[in-house]
Formats: structure tokens, sequence, C-alpha cells
């Protein structure tokens, strides 16, 4: 990633990559690529702890603190491709911030890819629930996995 | 499979394109260039104009309060809203409006009846006899009726067709059981139960039931009288009436017999600080200032499906719903959950490689409106071993080219993620 480490500039890579896109289709079907390369769970890690509630779905986010270099390590799963799609934007722009960065980051980029209308309009997609157990997660500190 | 574009037949009875544009929501475009094909019916139905503007025109020229205002515009409020309850009646063939209680849907409707009725009939060591395929808002009530008064719920279980076990019920109904409550049409799987066997098999035993109707009011005529039914449900919004307003229908004797639901205005006859004595029905039952403007609204819708010619109207959607089990049973990798040989409005089925979330989100960009997930029946769901169904629900309205755009959606959810 070089330079472009913060979690806006992240963000406003993948707004740049959905620009690419001229129709939902193709926007939906790299969003379902983008989940096909998430870090999966390891069986085990597919907890109640990491389990999301308030979706249609079944999602799962870990995350877990490098003691190194004090940053997150975040791993998700979603049996629906297009939740587990959401879940890649979100790790994508979280994973190995630090806590703090995590806690505040913005996620106002996610009206800017195109599927606006579809993603903050549902609250069973699981978007808002993932966000929400992330930052709560971020903002609690290390936990015990 | 191309698409088979042949428009809808129409009947000299009954006209759907006609029908169509009394509902003006259904001529629009959801997203660019994509119009609306709404097969969510089971969740609400949209709205005829008669019952649009009949709402208008409440608000611009009757509004008032009910019931005690000498002025005039109180008077004309009062006789709509009663006249309301006068089609209800006549709707449903209640022996009398005195029986037909305005509630704010099928939900408040049994709430109502187990917290007031169960109350009375139901005790401890007793059994409320409920089945596998009902809506949480006809377990849930009874559920919290039965920690209340320590007793238990019972469940008469489907097969794997969607039918009820009926052959299970004569030994499910013991010395024990104190209600049967039923839901009359599946909203999951469109079941038509045999709701005149379920209630004569219980009257047989002595066990008043109580009938979910939100499904099948929609959807036929129902004759509570001909049921024999001890209570019957239903809302507004399912049957072309404004949400929030619904109906509970029940014997004179057990009305008069329950103790109120709620107190407060409108309910009672005189109040003391010592005592306070109550109003008749079915103002007993209607406490507070009413959902005035929807009863009349409802009141509307009933007398647009009266107005129906019900055979025209039936034969359609049945043709409908077997057109839409064909075309979906061609979709590669498709099984339809619900094949009960009585089936009505209601097409529930999953792909077995895809959520059903991911196919209502690409059915959506598609114009096609259905429902995805556990449609509030979650022990039916988990009998079926499913996290849950994509649900097209066809009211009068729907025809064979909303079919036809749902099998163009179900092509393109395949493409992305078959």
């Amino acid at each position: 990633m070089s330079d472009t480490n913060t979690v806006s500039d992240r963000a406003q890579q993948i707004v740049d990559e959905f620009s690419l896109f001229d129709d939902w289709m193709n926007r939906y079907q790299y969003l379902i690529e983008l989940g096909d390369d998430i870090p999966l769970l390891e069986e085990d890690q597919k907890s109640d702890d990491n389990y999301v509630h308030g979706c249609q779905s079944d999602v799962w986010i870990h995350s877990e603190l490098n003691e190194n270099d004090e940053v997150l390590h975040f791993r998700g799963d979603s049996n629906a491709k297009i939740t587990k799609g959401l879940a890649a934007l979100i790790i994508r722009v979280l994973d190995e911030q630090p806590p703090e960065a995590v806690a505040d980051a913005d996620f106002g980029f996610l009206d800017d890819i195109g599927l606006h209308d579809h993603l903050s309009s549902q609250r069973n997609n699981g978007l808002k629930a993932m966000i929400e157990a992330v930052q709560e997660r971020a903002k609690a500190g290390p936990q015990e996995t | 499979m191309p698409a088979t574009t042949q428009p809808t037949p129409s009947t000299a009875s009954f006209d759907v394109e006609a029908l169509r544009e009394e509902f003006p929501a259904l001529s629009q475009d959801v997203y660019e260039d994509t119009p609306l094909a709404y097969l969510d019916n089971a969740a609400t139905s949209q709205k005829p104009t008669p019952v649009i503007e009949r709402l208008n025109r409440f608000y611009g020229e009757e509004n008032s309060n009910v019931h005690r205002g000498v002025h005039r515009l109180s008077q004309d409020a009062t006789e709509a809203y009663e006249g309301a309850r006068t089609s209800l009646a006549h709707l449903l063939n209640a022996p009398h409006k005195d029986q037909v209680i305005f509630t704010r849907g099928t939900t408040e409707g049994l709430n109502l009846i187990a917290s007031t009725f169960g109350e009375m009939v139901v005790g401890e060591g007793d059994e409320i006899l409920l089945t596998e395929m009902e809506h949480h808002s006809n377990i849930v009530p009874w559920q919290m009726l039965a920690e209340q008064v320590g007793a238990s719920i019972e469940v008469l279980p489907v097969t794997d067709r969607g039918a009820l076990r009926m052959d299970l019920l004569p030994e499910m109904l013991t010395d024990d059981t104190a209600l049967l409550a039923f839901t009359h049409v599946s909203n999951t799987l469109g079941t038509v139960n045999p709701a005149q066997d379920l209630i004569d098999v219980a009257h047989a035993e002595g066990v008043p039931v109580v009938v979910d109707g939100a499904q099948s009011a929609p959807h036929m005529p129902v004759d509570v009288q001909a049921l024999d039914a001890d209570f019957f449900v239903f809302s507004g919004h399912k049957m072309f009436g404004p949400t929030g307003i619904g109906v509970c229908y029940g014997k004179r004797e057990h009305l008069e017999a329950m103790p109120p639901y709620q107190g407060g205005g409108d309910m009672i006859d005189q109040v003391s600080f010592e005592e306070t004595t109550y109003d008749g029905l079915p103002h007993k039952f209607e406490a507070g200032t009413p959902n005035i403007a929807d009863a009349i609204g409802l009141g509307e819708a009933a007398e647009y499906v009266m107005d129906l010619e019900w055979e025209a109207v039936q034969a359609h959607e049945d043709a409908v719903l077997e057109y839409a089990t064909e075309r979906v049973e061609a979709v590669e990798g498709t099984r339809i959950i619900g094949t009960a040989s009585d089936k009505t409005s209601v097409l529930s089925f999953v792909f077995d490689d895809i959520h059903p979330y991911d196919a209502g989100t690409v059915l959506d960009r598609e114009g096609v409106a259905v429902r995805t997930g556990h449609h509030c029946t979650q022990p039916l769901l988990k009998r079926y071993d499913l996290p849950g169904t994509i649900r097209a629900s066809f009211a009068a309205y729907n025809t064979r080219e909303d079919v036809d755009c749902l099998i163009d959606g179900l092509h393109k959810v395949r493409q992305m993620f078959g």
C-alpha cells in the first residue's frame, strides 16, 4: 500500500476503483470479487463473540491486536456474498490500523461507491451492524480470543 | 428459457389491466428505466385510488373526533367511522357490527385476545395448541400468556410439503387443551389450512379457536359464522387498506364476558375514583381516540373488496401462482418451499447455492420487489433447515408479466452468483 495507508486514503482508493464501473451489475460483481479475497476465519473463530447480529445472513468478523506493532488484524466471513463483499470493504480500510484509527474511522465513503441506494437504506444487510461491532471492539481494547 | 410475455388473459368479469390502473403505486420506475414488479403483497398490498381518496376526504372535509361531539363534523366522523365498522361486519358476515373491534392490526388483535380471553380460559397446567407454521405474532402473545399462568405451548407439526398434520390433531387436542390458534393461510408457504375442519374438530372437544386471517382476508371471502370461529383477526394493510388498522372479530358471548384490554377514554360508562363501569361492545375494547381515518379507509377497502368478482379474481390469482410456480421451478438450482395441494398467493423458494439475501438484492435492482428472510416464521424455517427463503407473493393485480420480470431477475441472479 506504500504511503496510502490511512483509513481515508484506503477509502478513497476504493471509491476510485468503483468509479471505473459504469453499471450496478459490474459494481456488485466487483464487490463480490473483493469478498472472495477476504482473509477467512478459522472455524473456531466463528464464535458467538465474533458473530455480528442484525444481518439477514450469518456474518462473523474477528479482530486481534498485533502486540508488536499495536495494530488490529481482521478476518471475516458471511454466507451471503454481497454481505461478505461489504465485510471486505470494511476490513480493507481497517486492517493493520491502530485501534484508535479503527474506532474513529469514517465510513462515509460507502455512499460514494455507486451502491448507495442499496447499502445505507437497508438495515438487514448488516453493514451498520458490522461497523458498529468492529468499532465497539476497537474502543473496548484487546480481547481474549 | 425464453420469456413468454403473453398478456394476462382477462375474463369478462375481471379485467386485470383495469384493476391495475386503480393502484397508482404500481405504475412507477423504481430505478432508472426499471419498472416495478411488486411481488411483496404478503407483507403489504398497494392501495387503490378509492381508499387513498377516502383518506384525503376524511382529513380534508370530515376530520373530527368521534362519539362524544355534538357538533356537525363530529357527527359526520362518527357516522363514517361506525359505517366502516358496518362494512367490515358485512365483509366477514359477522352477525352484528358490535362484534367488530378495530385494532392496530393482526398482531394487536392476537395480543388483545391473549390478554383478555386468554387469561379467562387458559390456566395453570393447560395447553395452548398452535401450529408449526405460525407467524411470530401468533406465537409470542401465547408464550407470554403461558408463562404468566403456567400453561404450555403445544405445536401441531407440518409435513415436508407444508400441510398441517391433520391426522395428529385429534390426539393433540387433549383434556388440557384450553385454546387452539392457527393461521388460515401461511405467510411463508402459501398453504391454505382446512379452517373448517380445524374448528369443527376443536369445537367437538370444547376447545375455542382463534383464526389468524392476515393472509386469508385479502384472498378469499371469509364467513365467520359459517366457520364458527370464536375469533378471527386480520390487518387492513394487506387487504388494500391503510396501515395501522385491523379487525378483531369475536363471538358475542366471549366479547361480553371478556375484561377490557386497555383502560382510558371512550371505553367507559361511568368513572369515579372509587369505581369505573365500562361501555358495551365494541367500545369496551377501543380505549382512547381510535384510528378514525384509517378505520374509515379500511371500510372503503372492504367495500372495494366486496365489489370484486371473487370467483374471477381467485381464478386469476390461482393462474398467476401456477404460472409462477412452473417458471420458478424451471430456473436452474431452485427449490420451492411449500407444495401443499391447497395454496394461495405465496411462492417461497430457495436456490441451493445462493443466499436469499443475495438473490433479493439483485432482484431489487431489476425492479422486482420480493421479500427474503424468515418472514417472521423462524420455527417453520428451522423445520425446513433453511436460513430463509425468497418469497414472491401475489395480489389480484399481479400479472404473468410480473412473473416474467421475476424470472428474468432470477436468471440474472444465477449469472451473478451461480
